[in-house]
Order: C-alpha cells, then structure tokens, then sequence
C-alpha cells in the first residue's frame, strides 16, 4: 500500500465531504435559508424605516451569519462520528492536523462562501450604508472562517454527547463574540467613511491565530469524544 | 527534583488528607483578615474626594474581579497539566474551581453594576471589560455545562479542560481592556505593582480584604475538591474505610 502525501490525503478529505454534501444537497441549501430569513425577520420587526435599518445592517447580517454557521456545525463530524469513519481517520498514519484542517475548509466552502455570496443581496434589502459593501465582504471573508475553525472546537467536544445541541450553542457562541465586535464595528467605520483597517487587522489576527491553533484544540478534542 | 516532592500528591488519598489539613488554616485566616478587613474598609477608611461613600464597593468589587480572573488562570493550569501529564487530580481540582470562579464572576459583575448606577447613572453599559467579564462568566458556564454534559468523569474534565483552555484568551482581553479602549470603566489603581494610585490608607485595608478573599476561595476549593475526590474514588478502599469511621463516630 502505497503512503499518500500530506497535500493528496488533505485533498482527498475535502473532496469527500464535498461530494457528500453534493449528494445530500439540502445541507447546503437548508442553513443559507435560515440565514435569509432570519434576515428578512428584522424588517418585520423593527419596522421598515430605511434609516433604522441601515443602522442596525452589519449587526443583523453577522448574528445571523453567525447562527446559519452554528446550525451548520453539526454535519462537520456528526455523520462521521455516527458510522465510525472519524475513527478511521484518527486511526490513519496522517497528523490529524491536517485531517481536520480539510473537514473545515470544506466545511467553510460549503457554508461560509454561499453566505459571503448571498450577503449583498440581503444588504440591499437592509439598505445597508453605500460605502459599507467592501468592510462587509472583507470582514465576511476573513470572519466566517473564523466561526469555522472556532466552531470545530465546539462540535469536537460535543460530538459523543446525545444531546449536545444546545450545548454547543453554549460553548462556541461566547467564543464567536470577538468576531462579531471587531465585524459590526469595521462596517459601521466604513458606513462613516473611515478607514476601518485597524478592526480587519484584529479580525486577520484572529483568522490567523485560529487557523494555526484550532486544529490542534479540535484533535485533542475528537481523541477526547471518540475516546 | 520538583516531581519527587510532588508525586505524592498524585495520589488521592494523600492530596485528599492535605487538602483537609489546609482547609481549617484557611477558613480561619479568611475569617480573620475579612473580619479586620471589612470592618477597616467599611467603617475607617477615608472616603474618596470624588465618589464618597461609594466607592467602598470597591473593596469587595476588586477582589472578586480579580479573583474571577485568577480562578480561571488556576483552572486554566490544572487543566493543562491534565491534559500534558495525565494528572487525574488535576481534573478534579480544575471541576473544583469552575462554579467557584462563575459565583466571583457573577459577584463583580453585579457589584460592578451597583457601583455604576450612582458613578455612572447607568447600571449596565457595553464597555470593553463588562463585555468581557460577561463573555468569562459565559465560559465558566460552558466549561461547567460541557463537565455535566458527560458520564464519565475523566472524559467530561479533559473536555472541559480543553474549552477552558481554549477561553484564556479572554483573560489578556480583560486585564487590557481599560488601557485598549479608553471606555468608562476606570483604570487600573491597584494592580500596579510597587507604586499603586491610590493613597495607602486606602491601599492597605484593600490589601487585607484581598487576602481574605483570597484565603476564602481558597478554603472553597480545597472543600469542593476533597467532594470530587471522594466522588471519584467512590469505589476505591480507603474511601469505603473513611465512610464506615464516618458512620461510626456519628452512631456514638
């Protein structure tokens, strides 16, 4: 048997569970419409008035995005957990650094990058500040996989739970925050045509530092759940 | 050298009987130093030139704030320790100190919004160190729901150690906050070490009050610690043997 290099055992992951997803495609589509509705939620609520909205835009599109991600979370380990696949994974010759690395960036294109496409969309509907669109794409593109990589940690530790649903919300929600204060906070800078690259630092600080410590939190994690 | 002064203390029986010997020293002391020291700050310590009578919250606000941080660094450590050297008390210690550290949490935030509503006019306002002590009293919960969450005990501490371990970032973020963002909490007054600003009579009834907190919460986790040993070790010999002296002195 021959030994697969790091890069081709990572792609192979992440092209399994896209397929998987592909193949049972309303998990894909099921958080994207939570997330628009949830949206569409807050006109009905807080009235229509175009000024109010515009205030309240980036705080109501990153709660939501942040609740559309925390739905999603579970089909990152849940099925593989369930039919004993995770533990073949931890089992493989292979850093489990790397495994997990690719269960999250796939997990990220399937659910970050649609709610990155789709959130102009709904930004019009909040008539959301002109000069706001770009610190809200960039704060997307470098938050959601943030919520991720942090989120992992939770569903890693609540995996082996029966009930661990609620309880993730518990664990990864208070850990989403720093996110979601550095996010709204560029947006509402930009909305006032200030420079906002000081939020997107932090914002790029927090991407980096999860993206290289996360995973080795979420393998100590899953040797932990699956045990 | 350190190992074979400790290894002792990896077992049970041992670090049980230890903690039970700490306990009483502890209690005492924290009643004595509590006693002077909130008589002292309460009653003969000036009040201040701004805030007046007011400020004597901070006598028990301070310490609880900063004991809420310093528990969540023990537990951060034990937690570590249990997840590098496999220490199964460490576990235990780290589960002692989690409610523990989210009442002292709890006790500065609601001190902290006594004091605000006369300094402040406000009982509560999103400033950077009350968002983030509110965000530690989130992951003391979490850390304490993920350690019910599991049967088995040894799986549900190094679960709950790895959530701990991940939340210590908060802690730098709640020590800064006031220097960061320039919001409406005051700065620092005490924690700067040598030259503190603020005069030392009003420093040093602070300091007792301190310490006797301190002793207190110290005496709490050694007393929740020996339960959660006793709970893990149910089965084990000596702990049989402690309950059947147990019964006997109380059947007399």
């Amino acid at each position: 048997m021959t030994q697969l290099s790091y890069r081709a055992a990572f792609a192979l992951i992440v092209k399994r569970d896209l397929m998987i997803a592909f193949r049972h495609r309303d998990d894909i589509v099921n958080p994207l419409l939570f997330f628009i509705i949830v949206v569409t939620l807050f006109p009905l609520g807080v009235g229509p008035e175009s000024t109010t909205l515009s205030r309240i835009a980036p705080g109501i599109i990153w709660v939501a995005a942040l609740l559309a991600t925390l739905l999603s979370l579970d089909r990152l380990f849940k099925s593989d957990y369930a039919d004993g696949s995770l533990e073949q994974m931890l089992l493989s010759p292979h850093p489990v650094f790397i495994l997990v690395l690719a269960k999250i960036v796939a997990h990220w294109l399937l659910t970050g990058l649609p709610l990155i496409l789709i959130a102009p969309l709904l930004a019009v509907l909040l008539h959301l500040h002109e000069s706001s669109y770009g610190a809200l794409m960039l704060t997307l593109l470098l938050g959601t996989p943030v919520l991720s990589l942090l989120g992992a940690i939770g569903v890693a530790l609540t995996v082996g739970i029966k009930k661990g649903g609620v309880l993730l919300s518990l664990l990864v929600l208070p850990l989403y925050i720093p996110v979601l204060i550095f996010a709204t906070s560029a947006i509402d800078t930009a909305a006032m045509n200030l420079p906002y690259s000081g939020q997107l630092a932090i914002i790029a600080a927090i991407f980096f530092a999860s993206l290289t410590l996360a995973p080795f939190a979420v393998s100590a994690a899953l040797k932990v759940s699956t045990n | 050298m350190m190992w074979k002064w400790l290894h002792p203390y990896a077992n049970p029986k041992t670090s049980y009987h230890f903690a039970g010997k700490i306990l009483p020293w502890c209690t005492r002391l924290a009643v004595i130093f509590l006693t002077i020291g909130v008589t002292w700050a309460l009653l003969f310590a000036p009040a201040d030139y701004q805030q007046g009578d007011t400020f004597r919250i901070f006598y028990l606000h301070v310490p609880a704030a900063m004991l809420s941080m310093g528990i969540y660094l023990g537990m951060a450590i034990a937690a570590l320790s249990s997840l590098v050297w496999q220490l199964k008390l460490a576990d235990a210690s780290a589960a002692a100190m989690a409610p523990i550290g989210a009442a002292f949490t709890f006790i500065a935030l609601v001190t902290g919004a006594a004091w605000g509503k006369p300094m402040w006019g406000t009982w509560w306002i999103w400033d950077a160190r009350l968002t983030s002590e509110l965000i530690l009293l989130f992951l003391y919960l979490g850390v304490i729901a993920l350690h019910n969450a599991f049967e088995d005990k040894s799986l549900a501490g190094k679960a709950a150690g790895i959530l701990a371990l991940v939340g210590v970032i908060n802690l730098p973020i709640i020590k800064y906050s006031v220097e960061w963002w320039n919001t409406l909490h005051q700065g620092a007054t005490v924690s700067k070490l040598g030259q503190p600003s603020m005069s030392a009579d009003m420093f040093w009834p602070f300091l007792v009050c301190f310490i006797g907190f301190a002793c207190f919460v110290t005496a709490l986790i050694c007393l929740r610690f020996r339960t959660e040993v006793l709970n893990r070790n149910s089965m084990r010999p000596w702990v049989r043997e402690l309950v059947a002296n147990e019964g006997k002195t109380h059947a007399v």
